[in-house]
């Protein structure tokens, strides 16, 4: 997701109390750090609440924040520190590894698309073959379709993939502050994302091409 | 010499390979799969697609109560 005005000037705007530049990360952010919150408490308006507090910590915190990480990257570990205390309160106590997809070694491409073995030499190569989507221009209909294809498919993801993607891929954030983030190691963060984008992607083929 | 790689094998080091996080000897065998597979170009292309859509995503809009409740706290942080 891009930022058009730059983190130095929507950090000053806010020590001065502007409502605008509020409302427009609140925009931005407020429905990750909801959904984010999640992970840790099961509690929907726990989860809200925490999101809440967050914006009030961001807003307390505006005079210490030194721009050592991304004013995003801020915001989305205060938010996992707030949920992670809470989730140990109420005695929730969440590992990445438990909440994992259980099938996390499993093949992210449908295996009948490749030959089998007894189909001779060219075992593991494309039956049937992905083919260029078709243009996909910004003002039609079908691109905004097929916004829709993609958030209809990362919601349908297992949570720690989707935060992954929505942290990474939507928010834009660097590996490592993703990894920080959530705490979880740079593999374990590498498996989850590779895994959401292969699921996108095929919602996507589903979409564009459904003869496949 | 290794042998060649598989499009079954290649298509779950994509994120890799685009993250830039592969060891060299491996990337240079998906370099070299891919120069003579379409297939695995073709979806080499897609996820790359897929990530640059992704990212163009825009959170839906705020409820009303949500907005309200957020501008409020806002308002209570200016006046404090």
């Amino acid at each position: 997701m891009d930022t058009s005005i730059d983190e130095t000037t929507i950090v000053n705007l806010l020590r001065v109390g502007d409502e605008a530049a509020f409302t427009s990360l609140v925009e931005q952010y407020h429905a990750s750090l909801v959904r984010l919150a999640h992970l840790f408490v099961r509690d929907g308006a726990m989860a809200e609440e925490l999101a809440q507090e967050t914006w009030l910590a961001v807003l307390q915190g505006l005079n210490n924040f030194e721009g050592r990480s991304s004013l995003k990257t801020w915001i989305f570990t205060i938010l996992t520190n707030k949920a992670k205390t809470r989730g140990k309160r109420e005695k929730r106590s969440v590992s990445f590894s438990d909440l994992d997809d259980p099938a996390s070694d499993s093949p992210t491409v449908d295996p009948d698309r490749f030959r089998s073995a007894s189909e001779g030499i060219k075992e593991g190569h494309w039956v049937n073959g992905p083919t260029p989507w078709r243009d996909i221009p910004e003002d039609s209909l079908l691109y905004n379709e097929t916004m829709k294809v993609i958030l209809q498919s990362i919601d349908l993801l297992p949570e720690t993939q989707r935060a992954v993607i929505t942290l990474h891929d939507v928010h834009e954030l660097p590996s490592n502050e993703v990894c920080n983030v959530l705490g979880i190691s740079e593999t374990n963060q590498r498996v989850l994302l590779h895994r959401a984008r292969a699921k996108v992607r095929q919602a996507l083929e589903d979409y564009l091409q459904p003869e496949k | 010499m290794e042998e060649q790689m598989t499009c079954k094998e290649l298509v779950e080091l994509v994120t890799e390979y685009i993250e830039g996080t592969l060891p060299n000897d491996v990337r240079m065998r998906v370099e070299s799969h891919l120069t003579g597979c379409d297939g695995c170009t073709n979806y080499v292309e897609q996820m790359r697609q897929t990530i640059q859509l992704t990212g163009q995503i825009r959170e839906e809009n705020l409820s009303p109560e949500q907005r309200d409740d957020l501008l409020k706290l806002f308002r209570d942080w200016k006046k404090a």
